[in-house]
């Protein structure tokens, strides 16, 4: 199962606070959406320093960041 | 090259060029400053009227100009906005009004540190006490809302004005004021700064460079990732410090700089709680307005009249020590942030809207 966290437009710290809260009121898999690579890159550092997984799917301005738990 | 070595290395840089700036013509312990720099452009622009700081700073506009060339390089130029801009205006009036109370951005904090100035040992406590207020709003639901991309011609006014503003530093037109004394007379070469602030901006854009993000991350996440940069600048900056004999510790007598600890702690709590609501320092939101955020645009702007106003108010302190006036601006900035916090809460948000 997956749950969608939208973090576009978001400016810094907000889109790791929404995956940290996801990853603790939840044990889903996430799919995060983001528009800026530093938040993509924030958010593939903060999920792999809690031991997950992470696949990144890129279109145009976009990513979906997928992090397997 | 990995993310870590990126930001390692753009600490490094950014602390050996400083020094080297100073030893240049730049002001001590001003090698880089992105309060000070924006507040001598503002009275090199005539919007403030004290004459020993006023002077274009080619550094500013090339932190801007920097990120713009390695953003478009890199596809990371968009154009965006739409986030609170004004309430993100007057945060930035108030963090350059804090900054201005203590005498220096966190770059320059960092850079006073590591010229053994004791003052900026409090201003850092300050400054972290700052951001630590700042994100338990931040835990808590603060949001100033989601930017939209706008047409690219909204990313090109930060990098156009910049190229105008080196314009004016290099023909010196009759409406632009230079400071003939005090720390606006104080320059490296036009050039050598200009290069400065190109590679600053680069490497600032690359590594994501923030000294309010290096303290906030620790706090909240535990990732030390954005405090390697910090340290990496004072590491730097401290040994070309000792080797130029430009190391002197102490509280008293420190170059452009005052000892009122109880203020060096407020002024820096102010620019610390501000910079944790915009989501990053001075030098961060100039590099986002390069990018094509132009709510860190409106940011740089708060911060530029902020300058202006904290000169023509009497509230940026001196080495003599802070104003009355800088007094009660810290607080009520402090009061300022505290309703902007609140007013950005989720239950204040119209439900609605459906999302913020």
């Amino acid at each position: 199962m997956w749950q969608e966290v939208d973090a576009r437009g978001l400016s810094c710290p907000q889109p790791v606070v929404l995956v940290k809260k996801a990853m603790e009121t939840s044990k889903a898999n996430l799919e995060v959406l983001v528009d800026n690579t530093t938040a993509r890159d924030n958010i593939v550092r903060f999920s792999k320093n809690s031991g997950c997984k992470t696949d990144i799917i890129s279109s145009g301005q976009e990513f979906i960041i997928k992090i397997s738990r | 090259m990995d993310q870590k070595k990126v930001v390692i290395a753009t600490g490094l840089i950014v602390g050996i060029l400083s020094i080297a700036l100073v030893i240049f013509g730049n002001p001590p312990n001003m090698g880089v400053c992105v309060a000070c720099f924006i507040r001598d452009i503002a009275g090199a622009l005539g919007l403030h009227r004290a004459e020993t700081v006023q002077y274009i700073r080619p550094e500013v506009p090339g932190f801007i100009l920097g990120a713009f060339i390695i953003s478009l390089f890199y596809g990371e130029f968009y154009a965006r906005g739409g986030s609170s801009p004004l309430t993100r205006f007057i945060i930035g009036f108030f963090v350059m009004t804090g900054a201005l109370v203590f005498l220096g951005c966190p770059l320059r904090m960092i850079l006073r540190l590591a010229a053994g100035d004791f003052n900026a040992i409090l201003a850092l406590l300050g400054f972290a006490a700052g951001i630590w207020v700042g994100l338990i709003f931040i835990r808590n639901g603060f949001l100033l809302g989601r930017s939209y991309k706008l047409n690219p011609g909204n990313g090109y006014i930060m990098p156009v004005l910049s190229i105008i503003i080196l314009i004016f530093g290099l023909i010196s037109p009759s409406f632009i004021f230079h400071s003939v004394k005090g720390p606006g007379s104080m320059s490296a070469p036009f050039i050598a700064a200009l290069i400065t602030g190109l590679i600053v901006g680069i490497l600032a854009q690359r590594s994501r460079l923030c000294m309010a993000g290096a303290i906030r991350d620790i706090f909240l996440l535990k990732d030390f990732h954005l405090f390697w940069g910090f340290a990496s600048i004072f590491a730097a900056a401290l040994t070309m410090n000792i080797i130029f004999s430009k190391f002197n510790p102490g509280f008293l007598n420190q170059p452009i700089a005052h000892s009122d600890s109880l203020w060096n702690f407020l002024g820096m709590f102010l620019a610390g709680y501000g910079s944790v609501l915009l989501g990053g320092c001075p030098l961060r939101q100039s590099i986002l307005a390069g990018e094509g955020d132009t709510d860190a645009a409106v940011s740089f702007l708060g911060m530029l009249v902020g300058a202006a106003f904290s000169h023509n108010f009497g509230i940026a302190a001196s080495p003599s020590g802070v104003s009355i006036n800088g007094k009660i601006a810290v607080i009520f900035g402090i009061m300022v942030l505290t309703v902007i916090a609140f007013l950005n809460m989720p239950n204040t948000v119209d439900a609605k809207r459906g999302e913020i």
